[in-house]
């Protein structure tokens, strides 16, 4: 029953990462670039959340502005920080990448001071199948990183601004040749991405309602992990690594010699993976032209 | 390594720095400093040994390292619990000091091997985040330590050093580091490491050993970092391990970045004037107004990184150039070259030019028949 339990919950954390990796991996894979300020854009999300649950109280019109405003957000920040680089040397873009992330994180100290706040979405109960038992929000985070990872897949395979996204991740100079307009499939990128950081902001909130102004470096980091694990650059290994990575956690936790090392233990799987095998389990090889 | 054909001027910045210590030696030993003057003195030497040595890896190597903090927590704990442990025979004298930061520093520089190795493999972003990962790795080790070993969440106590010793102890150890990096950036290794920066695949083509150089890079940096993480340990008698973490480092970049990359005299400046104006400003910004100073580091990052690498912004760099604004005002025309000190007729060579040029090769009673080859045994 315990396996059960911290299968499912692995599977739901799993489903979290999955969403901010894929964020991850689609910027890489298409501006080729590591967008460090991705899990300050979940943090954000948080804080929209938190604003607009104490404004109106309704969960549904709070996660839909979080949404909309991070999306905002993160097309801003690529068209204000990333866009100038376009070309410079990629040291220069990850300090500015860096230089975005401590921005958000201090502009939120600013406004909301750096004590925790409680957010109080919604009770949602617990589900008991015999002598099983299962938060709901944990279900209703599978469900949603399902249900995402199945649109995107779609998304990516059967529409035209899908299609134009595989092919600039693939290759830039080809596109733009076949006269799509790459700036637009970059902003579109980063929407997907942002939007995506802002559900997962919504279900670590579910998961516990407290909100800091560092809530999204650590899953930030940690779904990069995921997002290397599967393959840096590529829609499923994001899925797969994300799903992976939460379940190690999950079993992790559930030791307890090993439970307050679990984040250790998760940049070691990184270095190691780094060191072994760089480009993930489904990564494709990259190789350099001199 | 030969002083000869080093000119004075590359050591510029170490002899201002030299005289500003010896200054205030002078001057504590006479009138006497106050306790915050030789604090902030401390924090500034420990800021620019930090901020050197950082600019060694970023700067010159090119790779991005987001784990100072942690080489510098790693040389506080470690030198600050030798410190506790000999300082119960030798009491408490410089050489508790020095052996402290000899050891606070290798085992720094053994960390710094271990990141080192990755970066072999790494590209620069995947680097920069196991270099962050380790920091946290670090912090989060030191904190769940026992309260016997490390001190645990509570923080290490380390030995009360005389304060008025300890800068001149630390300015000391920051001219050794001047010295070191500059010397070794105006030699062979170091136009080795930069070369690495430009183009690590033409650097290895034209025989130049990557790894060696790449763990040089690393090694030298995290031993210093480790130094500088001693002397903060003795500045401070209680070390706490969060205040090593990524926000540390991204504040060393900041002064790194600021400085100008690749530039010493300018992490030095920098290093300076932003530990200056943190400790100023603490005391007039309190609570929240004191996270306006991040907010405002993390502008300048973001602004002098954009101005300073944007392609699209090249022409505007042009018009606004420093040194071509310089030139105009000293009326001076960029195209003349400068003559060099170099006295290029006194270059040692082991070629006797003089006598090869002295060869009458018009003479034609020299013997060049080559038709007729000689056959062994003819």
């Amino acid at each position: 029953m315990e396996i059960i339990t911290t299968l499912i919950n692995g599977l739901s954390i799993g489903g979290i990462y999955a969403m901010i990796a894929l964020g991850y991996t689609m910027v890489y894979g298409i501006a080729k670039m590591l967008n460090f300020a991705h899990g300050d854009i979940i943090m954000v999300g948080g804080y929209t959340i938190y604003v607009f649950m104490n404004m109106t109280g309704h969960p549904l019109i709070a996660v839909a502005v979080a949404v909309v405003f991070c999306v905002l957000l993160g097309i801003t920040i690529e068209k204000v920080a990333y866009k100038p680089l376009r070309g410079a040397s990629p040291l220069a873009v990850l300090i500015t990448a860096i230089g975005v992330s401590y921005l958000l994180q201090s502009l939120a100290q600013i406004v909301f001071g750096s004590a925790p706040k409680m957010v109080k979405i919604a009770d949602m109960g617990v589900l008991k199948i015999g002598s099983l038992k299962i938060q709901n929000y944990t279900l209703l985070t599978l469900a949603c990183s399902i249900v995402v990872m199945i649109a995107l897949t779609l998304f990516v395979k059967f529409t035209k601004i899908g299609r134009a996204m595989l092919a600039t991740s693939e290759d830039k100079a080809a596109t733009q040749l076949m006269g799509i307009d790459v700036n637009n499939v970059i902003t579109v990128t980063f929407a997907i991405g942002s939007a995506l950081a802002a559900l997962a902001g919504l279900f670590y909130l579910l998961k516990a309602p407290s909100i800091s102004n560092t809530f999204g470096s650590m899953p930030g980091i940690k779904a990069f992990t995921a997002a290397v694990i599967g393959g840096i650059g590529s829609i499923p290994g994001a899925m797969l690594g994300g799903i992976l990575l939460g379940i190690v956690e999950c079993i992790s936790y559930k030791i307890p010699a090993i439970a307050a090392y679990t984040d250790a233990i998760e940049f070691l799987i990184l270095i190691v993976i780094l060191l072994v095998k760089p480009t993930g389990i489904l990564g494709k090889r990259r190789s350099e032209k001199v | 390594m030969s002083l000869k054909n080093k000119s004075l001027k590359y050591y510029y910045s170490t002899i201002i720095v030299a005289a500003f210590g010896l200054l205030s030696v002078i001057l504590s030993m006479t009138i006497g400093l106050e306790k915050s003057t030789i604090y902030l003195l401390e924090k500034i030497v420990i800021a620019v040994i930090l901020a050197v040595s950082l600019n060694l890896v970023v700067g010159f190597l090119g790779e991005l390292s987001l784990g100072h903090a942690g080489f510098m927590c790693v040389g506080a704990y470690l030198g600050g619990k030798f410190a506790v442990i000999i300082s119960s025979s030798l009491g408490n004298s410089a050489l508790t000091l020095i052996l402290s930061m000899l050891v606070g520093g290798t085992v720094a520089a053994l960390c710094g091997i271990l990141i080192g190795l990755p970066a072999l493999r790494l590209k620069g972003d995947y680097l920069a985040i196991v270099t962050l990962g380790f920091g946290e790795i670090v912090k989060s080790i030191f904190q769940n330590t026992s309260r016997e070993s490390f001190g645990g969440a509570l923080g290490l106590e380390t030995p009360r050093y005389n304060k008025d010793e300890l800068f001149i102890y630390a300015f000391a150890v920051l001219i050794i580091t001047l010295l070191v990096v500059q010397n070794l950036m105006n030699s062979k290794h170091g136009r080795a490491i930069t070369s690495i920066r430009d183009n690590e695949i033409a650097a290895r083509a034209t025989g130049i050993n990557v790894t060696k150089y790449k763990l040089m890079a690393f090694i030298i940096s995290s031993f210093f970092a480790g130094v500088a993480g001693v002397l903060y340990s003795f500045s401070n008698y209680n070390i706490q391990s969060s205040k090593f973490g990524y926000n540390y480092s991204i504040e060393i970049l900041v002064m790194v970045v600021l400085g100008g990359i690749g530039s010493i005299n300018g992490s030095i400046i920098a290093a300076t004037l932003i530990t200056f104006i943190n400790t100023e400003f603490a005391t007039i910004l309190t609570g929240n107004l004191a996270v306006l100073q991040n907010l405002l580091y993390a502008i300048i990052l973001i602004v002098i990184v954009i101005y300073g690498n944007s392609p699209a912004l090249s022409a505007f760099r042009e018009k606004y150039d420093i040194k071509k604004l310089f030139d105009k005002f000293k009326k001076r025309d960029p195209s003349i070259i400068k003559e060099d000190k170099a006295n290029w007729n006194n270059i040692p060579t082991k070629i006797p030019m003089d006598e090869l040029l002295s060869v009458d090769v018009s003479n034609n009673d020299q013997n060049l028949d080559f038709d007729e080859t000689d056959k062994g045994g003819k």
